[in-house]
């Protein structure tokens, strides 16, 4: 069994509750923190940690934190990015609905290290039912003295307030989140000023995802260099990771950095293998906006080792071979799947969530699912392939937030690895029954 | 032909509505009551029968102290805020890549079959409605469906059957706020 720092009580039955987490240790984080360290030693020990966003970009939690600007009698914000919404990743819903005081003591240890006057737990909507259940744990944090004025007497005073959101998969983009959470249209802003200049209100404003905050838990419990010693390399600790699609046991696995890919797939102490004894086809390794790879590619690195289940591993040979750790998201895809179609699904998601500010995102997805439609409905020809192509190259970099690329990255990696299967759409309309029609769709096929 | 309203809007949010939104807009510095939007149509779309009619959004409006414009634009934004009636039972399938993986076109399809109504109508008797909608983060227990709060994960023929004949029993309007402690919101 791997080593699990933020599941290891998950087993525990009511967990949920005040009591028996504080029973299991909960809390101490807080405790240690604002009674023995200075926030600096705090943000100190995320950094030797090697702590990286948890969210998909990777980006090192502890230097994130450094950049928070501090000028004195201005508020300074700490909010939870906890809209997941990258398909295929559902561990930070596992996380909060099953052990939300992990969330709730990250966010007060985190505030507590950046010097914020509140913190904002930002949830997607559709999470609606998890509110109440992070309500009830902020209520037991006021009530046993974590939350509020003068916090186990150590003069820090923090808020923490819960946010739901209303269905918008661009809020997880930490610009487009704030402007969301001051009450307008999820539309992102343009870079710089960075949040830790002008973030909420715009007050300094540190942004992270729900896994990254509670990883914050037992970094400051046992010390960043007992966590930067867990995992592997530059991939420090643990990570959650969502499995899904055609295996045996999908769900929330805790890994270590650092097992292998192969292990990670067939080993029954995660996915279990194929379902039905099918044979691997492909894999999105990290949620839908990772390059996605056929099996032989997810299991080797283009130098032949087996690949491992670590940001660098994951990365190793670039686009052309290789894809991304991402959000977590693992779908596993068995030889009866159609690439082209689920790249369809991943078109139209990216369609339906372009929040429309640059036209090469606003167009390009619309365009991009459009061609698929038309491609699965037996319309298509060999220079549709090409078109998919060149509109994905063209959306890439060309937007104010990462939502263009990572809306051109599955469409080119789909079409670099599985050309084949694109051109035996073209070639034989028999394989086209499947495809849903939708109203937007019709039009363009019919017009 | 441009039909002009009467100025007098006669939707109103009851009491303990306003309790809560009282509570929402504390949660934010001074000033920054706009932030409570999203919370609040939450409540407006759960409180008059499940859409934001014009009428509704101007309550909003009224009662943040906000533009009317302010309120359309972010209502019109964001997938959850119905902008036209919908059945009592709004079941929204995950229809994105995992949910695709495990037969969420089959249910679907299996669902349009059963109401006879296609994605996105309603049924004559006005209980329900259908949406096909993106990944709602339920991938390890898909296929899957949410009707209010509700998740319904793990779907087959037999278990969408049994849902949606306990929602005709029911005939209650289901909202969001199911299962969700007001006093938690």
């Amino acid at each position: 069994m791997g080593k699990k720092l933020l599941l290891a009580y998950d087993h525990v039955p009511g967990i949920k509750g005040f009591e028996v987490y504080r029973a299991n240790g909960g809390y101490k984080s807080v405790e240690k923190a604002v009674k023995t360290m200075s926030p600096d030693a705090v943000v100190e020990e995320v950094k030797k940690s090697g702590l990286r966003g948890r969210g998909g970009a990777g980006f090192p939690t502890g230097m994130k934190w450094s950049f928070l600007a501090k000028p004195e009698g201005v508020a300074r914000y700490l909010v939870c990015n906890a809209d997941e919404s990258e398909p295929g990743t559902f561990k930070d819903r596992y996380l909060m609905s099953r052990i939300p005081h992990i969330l709730v003591e990250g966010m007060i240890t985190s505030g507590f290290a950046l010097g914020a006057t509140a913190g904002y737990i930002y949830i997607r909507g559709e999470y609606f039912y998890i509110v109440s259940i992070l309500e009830k744990a902020i209520e037991e944090a006021y009530a046993n003295g974590f939350l509020g004025k003068n916090i186990l007497g150590s003069g820090f005073n923090y808020d923490l307030y819960v946010h739901v959101g209303a269905g918008a998969y661009i809020c997880g983009e930490e610009t487009a989140l704030l402007e969301s959470l001051e009450g307008k249209r999820g539309n992102p802003r343009i870079k710089p000023p960075f949040p830790a200049i002008a973030g909420l209100y715009g007050c300094p404003t540190v942004v992270n995802n729900v896994e990254t905050i509670a990883a914050v838990v037992p970094i400051i419990n046992d010390g960043g260099e007992a966590y930067a010693a867990v995992g592997i390399g530059k991939s420090a600790g643990t990570k959650l990771i969502s499995a899904s699609g055609h295996i045996n046991k999908p769900g929330v696995y805790e890994i270590e950095m650092g097992i292998t890919v192969e292990d990670f797939i067939y080993s029954d102490e995660y996915c279990g293998g194929i379902k039905n004894g099918k044979k691997l086809k492909a894999v999105v390794a990290g949620g839908s906006s990772v390059p996605i790879l056929p099996a032989d590619k997810i299991l080797t690195t283009p130098s032949g080792e087996k690949r491992l289940m670590s940001y660098e591993s994951l990365a190793d040979g670039g686009f052309a071979s290789g894809t991304m750790l991402g959000s977590g998201g693992f779908i596993v895809m068995d030889e009866t799947a159609s690439v082209v179609e689920n790249l369809h699904t991943f078109a139209r998601f990216y369609h339906h969530e372009s929040c429309g500010q640059c036209s090469p995102c606003r167009e390009g997805t619309g365009w991009m699912e459009k061609i698929l439609h038309k491609i699965l409905d037996g319309h298509g020809t060999m220079e549709d392939i090409e078109l998919l192509w060149e509109i994905q190259s063209k959306i890439e970099g060309n937007t104010i937030c990462p939502l263009g690329d990572a809306a051109a990255w599955p469409v080119a990696s789909a079409i670099r690895h599985f050309r084949s299967e694109f051109e035996e759409y073209v070639k034989n309309s028999n394989n086209l029954k499947k495809v849903r029609h939708y109203d937007s769709v019709n039009q363009l096929v019919s017009a | 032909m441009l039909k002009i309203e009467p100025m007098e809007n006669e939707v109103k949010f009851n009491s303990e509505s306003l309790a809560v939104i009282e509570k929402i807009v504390a949660r934010y510095p001074d000033g920054k009551h706009k932030s409570a939007l999203i919370p609040v149509l939450h409540l407006a779309q759960a409180e008059f029968e499940g859409w934001l009619s014009p009428a509704a959004m101007d309550e909003v409006a009224r009662v943040l102290n906000l533009k009317p414009i302010e309120v359309y634009e972010v209502a019109s934004f964001y997938t959850m805020f119905n902008l036209n009636p919908v059945g009592k039972c709004l079941i929204e399938v995950c229809r994105t890549s995992s949910c695709w993986l495990r037969g969420a076109n089959e249910i679907v399809e299996h669902i349009e079959k059963k109401l006879n109504i296609k994605d996105g109508e309603t049924t004559a008797d006005g209980m329900f409605s259908l949406k096909t909608v993106e990944c709602l983060g339920s991938c390890g227990t898909a296929p899957m469906m949410m009707i209010g709060a509700q998740f319904h994960e793990n779907l087959t023929y037999e278990k969408v059957d049994t849902i949606l004949d306990s929602c005709k029993t029911e005939n209650k309007r289901k909202t969001y706020f199911d299962n969700v402690n007001i006093e938690h919101y």
